[in-house]
């Protein structure tokens, strides 16, 4: 199976990475050739067994809602790219 | 004390140094500073080196130690990997995505090995957002093997593993998600102990893949790794994943007896094409056992062979997700010169991105997106079941697995760049450790080419007691630990 150059665009738009026409060209040979790879999973027996999602078995953890003091704007906004006064500055989302 | 007299130096003997005032922090930390001066140029260890807070910490550790307030880390120069943050001090990941970028916060680990006196001497270089096998993906720099400069220092952890073994620093913190610690320690020669997920907090470490990350020591010994894993170890509220767990004195488990210690030996673990000097390395070393009275026996977990490819599922997958959080707002890179928000986003990633972690989120994307979701995710989910299961029923047979860390030695800079499956392929030994969540460790056990062998020992989850006490007891019995590379 080889994974065709619109596949490889419509994962590149999901996961929002830009690429260049010749990105695609090499993402399609290294990602079918990984993918390929993964087919032996299909041989594994897993009828009734259930995913791990972590090793260790977790309940969900809650604590008290308490107020506590939160981090300073000033270092919140320490490495935004673009600020103006106390916001990050970001482009237009409708235009 | 000068550079020289820092070759070799473990955290125990540096400790008593400091505790019989032969020496103070400061002057040790001079001498570390030196010898980063000496040698970086040959190994490019770093990416940051931070002498300044390293002097301000070893001045103050002076002033507890010298008011009878230290511990046993209190004074000692160290490393931590990149992709620990560390407020005030650049933590890069080794990606152009967060050059420059500066935490306002501590990771819990920094926070609790300055509580304890530690002094930092600088950041550590890894594979681009801990991903990869040799640290050749770093967007800064190439780091050399310290037995030999036109080899790999093995990865993601290459930075911390190198600095140890030219002896840059005392100690040193990785992270490990699919061997990045245990990998890196074998091809340098040192130890690497990875716990049990969910024993040391991940706050702060910047995330990779949040259900395999752990943190760990890299260390000249087994008692250094049994020290720092005292100063790091325990519940903390800020990690959801963290285990509420008493943590036990981790030295007083080095007991160097392993008389009737049940050693179990996995065959998947020695695989056809792997380097016969490793193999007859680690023969060695299960002789070693049994003469210390150790009973050694075979055994099966037919699963092994399927973590490659889980691993490599669920680990993009899971990186796909942490880092969508780079768009470019609120830190890091931020490409100018485009006009609306999506082809900023597309363009910050495309160029804040290297190769390699951008063939993960694709693959992850992949993975989980919409048609593909339960032939590749859910099927590597399951199979992670079968293969903790697996692991789970070993350790009710046997107190320890022995097996080899890396297939091979240290490979050539470059040897593998093109090729990610080969590249991939490094981690085949170390993967089932993450998957399962138990904890293992690497050690010296041999050398070929002149380049060091490195030994993997797991254990059932909160074991390591027993995983400590053994690889010390095979440790203390050999002499592997104490070799140096001449740094030629």
């Amino acid at each position: 199976m080889k994974l065709s150059a619109d596949e490889v665009r419509h994962i590149a738009l999901l996961a929002r990475l830009g690429t260049t026409d010749n990105d695609v060209e090499t993402m399609r040979d290294q990602l079918s050739n990984i993918l390929n790879h993964f087919d032996v999973l299909q041989r594994v027996d897993t009828e009734g067994v259930e995913p791990t999602g972590h090793s260790v078995d977790l309940e969900s953890v809650m604590r008290e809602d308490r107020i506590g003091p939160s981090q300073p704007a000033e270092d919140t906004l320490a490495n935004a790219p673009r600020r103006e006064g106390d916001y990050v500055r970001v482009r237009a989302v409708l235009e | 004390m000068d550079s020289s007299d820092v070759i070799g130096l473990t955290a125990h003997r540096a400790r008593d140094m400091l505790a019989g005032r032969e020496v103070s922090s400061v002057e040790l930390t001079r001498a570390v500073l030196d010898r980063i001066a000496h040698v970086e140029n040959r190994v490019n260890a770093f990416v940051t080196i931070s002498e300044e807070l390293a002097l301000q910490q070893a001045e103050r550790a002076d002033a507890d130690l010298s008011r009878g307030d230290g511990g046993p880390l209190t004074g000692i120069p160290m490393v931590l990997k990149d992709n620990l943050c560390t407020r005030g001090v650049p933590t890069t990941c080794s990606s152009r995505m967060l050059e420059g970028f500066v935490p306002t916060y501590d990771a819990t680990v920094a926070h609790r090995l300055y509580d304890r006196g530690a002094v930092l001497v600088g950041k550590g270089n890894l594979d681009e957002f801990a991903m990869g096998s040799s640290t050749e993906n770093s967007a800064f720099k190439k780091t050399c093997n310290p037995w030999d400069p036109d080899r790999v220092p093995g990865g993601s952890s290459g930075g911390p593993a190198a600095a140890i073994a030219a002896s840059e620093g005392i100690y040193a913190l990785g992270s490990d998600t699919g061997g990045s610690i245990r990998q890196p320690a074998a091809l340098c020669g040192v130890v690497g102990l990875k716990p049990t997920y969910g024993l040391v907090s991940r706050y702060g470490l910047i995330a990779f893949a949040s259900s395999l990350d752990q943190i760990g020591p890299l260390t000249h010994d087994v008692t250094d790794a049994a020290l720092v894993l005292n100063g790091i170890a325990g519940y903390d509220p800020k990690d959801s994943t963290s285990i509420d767990h008493d943590v036990p004195d981790y030295g007083a488990s080095l007991t160097g007896d392993i008389k009737g210690l049940r050693v179990g030996v996995p065959k998947e673990y020695f695989i056809e094409g792997m380097d016969p000097a490793v193999e007859a390395a680690v023969r060695e070393v299960l002789k070693v056992m049994e003469g210390l009275g150790a009973t050694v026996e075979e055994t099966s977990l037919p699963h092994t062979p399927y973590a490659l490819a889980v691993y490599y599922i669920i680990a993009p997958s899971e990186a796909s997700a942490n880092l969508a959080r780079y768009d470019g707002v609120k830190y890091g890179y931020s490409a100018g010169g485009v006009g609306s928000m999506w082809d900023a986003l597309e363009k910050t990633r495309q160029e804040g991105f290297g190769p390699e972690v951008k063939r993960r989120i694709m693959l992850g994307t992949y993975a989980l997106s919409a048609g593909y979701y339960d032939a590749y995710y859910l099927k590597a989910q399951k199979v992670r079941t079968l293969i903790r299961r697996e692991m789970d029923e070993a350790f009710q047979r046997f107190d320890v697995l022995v097996t080899p860390t890396s297939p091979s030695v240290a490979f050539k800079l470059g040897e593998k760049m093109d090729d990610p499956i080969q590249m991939y392929l490094n981690d085949v030994f170390t993967q089932p450790a993450n998957i399962a969540g138990v904890p293992g460790i690497s050690l010296p056990c041999g050398m070929a080419q002149g380049l060091p062998i490195g030994l993997q020992i797991m254990a059932g989850h909160l074991r390591e007691p027993t995983l400590l006490r053994a690889a010390h007891a095979y440790e203390q019995a050999t002499e592997w630990h104490t070799l140096q590379p001449e740094l030629k």
